[in-house]
């Protein structure tokens, strides 16, 4: 037991002698256009992992201007308005620019065409394409956050967003419904490139779980998108015109704009948090040195939350009139999806279970991953009882919830990703112990900031407001404190693995000994991914297979 | 869409690559396309993967179009006498001519994918202006339809005007006066029309764009040796096209014929 504790499994070839490859996708081509012109998959996911980045310190800085303004219960900071407009470009920031394309957008780019065999997605041109939607749907919203920013709140709920604000709502939705066909278009490229491109011999149930959860999100993606596209158009057009179609005085239902943002926006957590499922999926497996426990479950359980996804948007909406029939149905659908959750949680239990479990930083992401994202889970369960809902619902209890779910889950599974295919994407090592630091200080920062929260919304504080009764504050100071230590432990991995781009020891092709054909090429791999195309022979997981593929083998690098 | 698939234009070098190997194709007989992409093992690969890909995209196009059709099947429930009314002004020759205008016009797209099949350039290219033709042609009637609503203050918005319908005797009308309160809910009767018909039309729009350039390229006879991807799959988004308006005539048109009535 304790032996395994600081045992790692990191093969890294000789460091005096190891060269990076001649030839790889980074300096096959040289220059800005090379880059902005690019149809490479793996180019392609680097320009989006820059850009949000870009956003997601932006979306970040907003955050700690919340916590600051709520570190006193007076409104001392920035006036009401001003808070306003901080929580709504906070969270539009985040979800349409941050947590939507994160790990789709990069890993999946990157790591899919690779994982499937192939050269590259099926439409590389259309892959360019999303990422310039993504561009500009992004300085759409720059521009309505320079112009005085905007504050309906994420959801951009009607009357309000049509009616009663003076700000750049049309600006701003603009910007997310362009931003949506980036969606769009990359959900479109993984589901024709899983269905058409994968390698002789890459059955569906030999898929890596990475590339069953993009999908299931890509399903999301495709199918819901276009919802919010319309519920927005509709937005702006009752802004311009008074057509109506949401104004209570000429017969139209504010409700109705409701169903069809959630209809959306309800899968749209599941487009976030899938692949951030998936990731976990790779590295629990390769930390823990066994196939995935339960594979074809877990599989499908991809492929269920996407499917329930679709029929629980109601919940979002008990408190707002809809009749009790359907909330009773939509809760009832709502646990429902605790089902498949919780299959996976289950599952990547079973797999530690026995496992020669090593505690690299990928892996402690992962830990993070699975013990927030239940919390998150089950508080969901707390807030789809109707009863309870009443209660909690609009306090800083549905906050914690889902910062839970997407900050403790999926950012965790994002930097879990980012810091596992990192040797693959680089060619180059990051720095393990300072990343391990990193990593712990995101779990702590991350708990004492939205663990309070759960408590002060169960007390009845609710969400955007920027002041609050005084016996709130010992909470709320703890809360910001965490966001501090929360920001450190994000402002860590920028810049080791910036330092590491350089100064990180070269990796190899295989630094973790893991199975997947993307772990089979060279770091970072050629532009055409391989050689000659692939054929598997094997199921995913298997390491009997990697032993025996690498007892003769000579790693050499360069 | 279809640029993607088509263009043989990558940034990266393509001499960069692994020389194209057609082992599949060794026992056929045919050459390799010049459109092959690199990054596809064969061209039925290709060819699967860019049909695939529209019928993808159609299926988004339906989610976009279905958020309009649900808050068409809301409103039309509560305010159905409202509905049947404003759907009364609306002109059912023209709606029928103009059926039968696009229906003609994908009938001469659906013969044009045939004519690219057979390889038969001149065919090919009348048929796709044939297409463009009609196309335009129903834009025009619709135009004509959109300008007599404007003469009619039925378009949504400030200068909308009830008056037609809670007096409809002073403009001629055999209908039955709605009450004030009901006869609000005929702009958003007529939003829905604008909004659905308008989101067709652009559709169309967009649509005859991308015809001109295919146009121009069968005419350049790209699509007449063998590779008629663009133009299969243009053909399917405007049999989409096509099929949307099926649904709208009647539902914004018809409304008055409803057995339920």
């Amino acid at each position: 037991m304790s032996t395994a504790i600081g045992n790692t499994i990191v093969s890294l070839p000789d460091q005096s002698t190891a060269r990076l490859p001649k030839r790889n996708y980074i300096n096959n081509e040289h220059g800005l256009l090379s880059w902005l012109l690019t149809g490479d998959h793996k180019r392609i996911a680097i320009l989006y992992l820059i850009s949000i980045t870009f956003f997601f310190f932006i979306g970040g800085a907003f955050a700690g201007l919340i916590r600051l303004e709520l570190l006193t219960p007076q409104p001392d900071l920035v006036s009401s308005d001003t808070y306003n407009k901080f929580f709504s470009m906070h969270g539009i920031i985040m979800i349409f620019l941050f947590l939507v394309p994160s790990v789709p957008a990069t890993l999946g780019n990157f790591l899919i065409p690779i994982m499937l065999g192939a050269k590259d997605l099926a439409f590389p041109k259309i892959n360019l394409l999303s990422w310039y939607l993504y561009v500009i749907g992004g300085l759409f919203t720059l521009t309505a956050l320079v112009l005085g920013g905007v504050d309906t709140g994420w959801t951009f709920t009607t009357p309000l967003s049509t009616h009663y604000l003076n700000t750049h709502v049309i600006t701003t939705a603009m910007g997310i419904f362009v931003a949506g066909f980036a969606s769009i278009f990359t959900g479109l490229n993984f589901i024709v490139t899983i269905h058409r491109m994968r390698c002789p011999g890459m059955t569906w149930f030999r898929m890596p779980l990475f590339v069953w959860s993009h999908y299931a999100a890509s399903l999301l993606m495709v199918l819901g998108t276009p919802v919010l596209a319309i519920a927005l158009v509709l937005v702006a057009l009752e802004r311009t015109f008074g057509i109506g179609v949401f104004d209570p005085t000429k017969g139209g239902d504010p409700l109705l704009f409701q169903h069809l943002f959630w209809f959306y926006s309800h899968p749209a957590v599941y487009i976030m948090i899938l692949p951030g499922m998936g990731v976990i999926s790779e590295v629990i497996s390769t930390f823990s040195r066994k196939r995935v426990f339960g594979y074809t479950a877990v599989a499908f359980s991809s492929v269920a939350i996407a499917l329930f996804g679709f029929f629980v948007w109601e919940h979002h909406m008990f408190i707002m009139g809809v009749s009790n029939y359907s909330a009773l149905v939509f809760s009832l659908l709502t646990m429902l999806v605790a089902v498949p959750s919780a299959i996976k949680i289950f599952n990547w239990a079973f797999t530690l279970q026995k496992g020669s479990i090593t505690f690299e930083t990928p892996m402690l992401y992962a830990f993070g991953f699975m013990g927030l994202f239940t919390i998150g889970g089950l508080t969901g369960v707390f807030l789809g009882s109707l009863g309870m809902d009443i209660h909690l619902t609009e306090t800083y209890f549905i906050v914690a919830h889902f910062h839970f779910v997407m900050v403790g889950g999926m950012l965790m599974a994002f930097l879990a990703g980012i810091h596992f295919w990192w040797p693959k994407m680089t060619g180059r090592m990051y720095p393990e112990s300072l990343s391990k630091l990193a990593a712990v200080t995101t779990f702590i920062g991350f708990n004492l900031t939205f663990m309070p929260q759960f408590i002060l919304g169960y007390l009845g504080m609710p969400r955007r407001y920027h002041s609050y009764p005084p016996e709130f504050q010992v909470l709320n100071v703890l809360s910001t404190a965490g966001a501090t230590v929360l920001g450190v432990g994000y402002m860590l991995p920028l810049l080791y693995l910036g330092w590491s781009l350089k100064y990180g020891a070269i990796a190899g092709n295989n630094p973790w000994q893991a199975t997947g054909l993307e772990w089979q090429i060279q770091s970072p791999p050629l532009t055409e991914n391989f050689v000659e195309t692939p054929i598997m022979d094997h199921e995913a997981y298997d390491y009997e297979w990697l032993a025996n593929k690498t007892k003769h083998e000579v790693t050499t690098v360069g | 869409m279809d640029n993607a698939i088509t263009s043989t234009g990558m940034t990266t070098d393509p001499t960069l690559y692994p020389p194209y190997t057609p082992a599949v194709h060794e026992e056929h007989e045919h050459a390799v396309l010049p459109q092959h992409r690199h990054h596809f093992e064969t061209e039925e690969q290709q060819r699967e993967a860019g049909s695939f890909g529209m019928w993808l995209f159609l299926l988004t196009e339906i989610m976009f179009f279905g958020g309009m059709f649900f808050a068409y099947l809301l409103y039309r429930n509560w305010y159905y006498e409202a509905f049947v009314v404003a759907s009364n002004q609306l002109s059912v020759p023209l709606g029928a001519v103009n059926t039968a205008i696009l229906i003609t016009s994908g009938f001469c797209m659906a013969l044009g994918v045939w004519a690219a099949e057979v390889r038969q350039k001149g065919l090919l290219v009348v048929m796709l202006l044939l297409t463009t033709f009609f196309g335009f042609i129903f834009l025009g009637v619709k135009a004509d339809e959109y300008h007599e609503k404007y003469e009619k203050h039925h378009i949504p918005g400030a200068s909308f005007s009830t008056a037609m319908f809670v007096n409809p005797a002073a403009y001629g009308l055999k209908e039955d006066p709605l009450s004030p309160d009901m006869a609000q809910k005929t702009q958003i009767f007529f939003f829905l029309y604008f909004a659905m018909t308008g989101m067709h039309a652009l559709h169309m729009i967009i649509g005859i764009g991308i015809l001109a350039w295919l146009t121009l390229r069968a005419h350049r006879g790209d699509f007449t040796s063998g590779y008629v991807a663009p133009i299969e799959n243009f053909g399917l988004y405007w049999h989409f096209v096509d099929i949307v308006w099926i649904f709208l005539f009647p539902l914004l048109y018809l409304i008055n014929r409803h057995p339920l009535k």
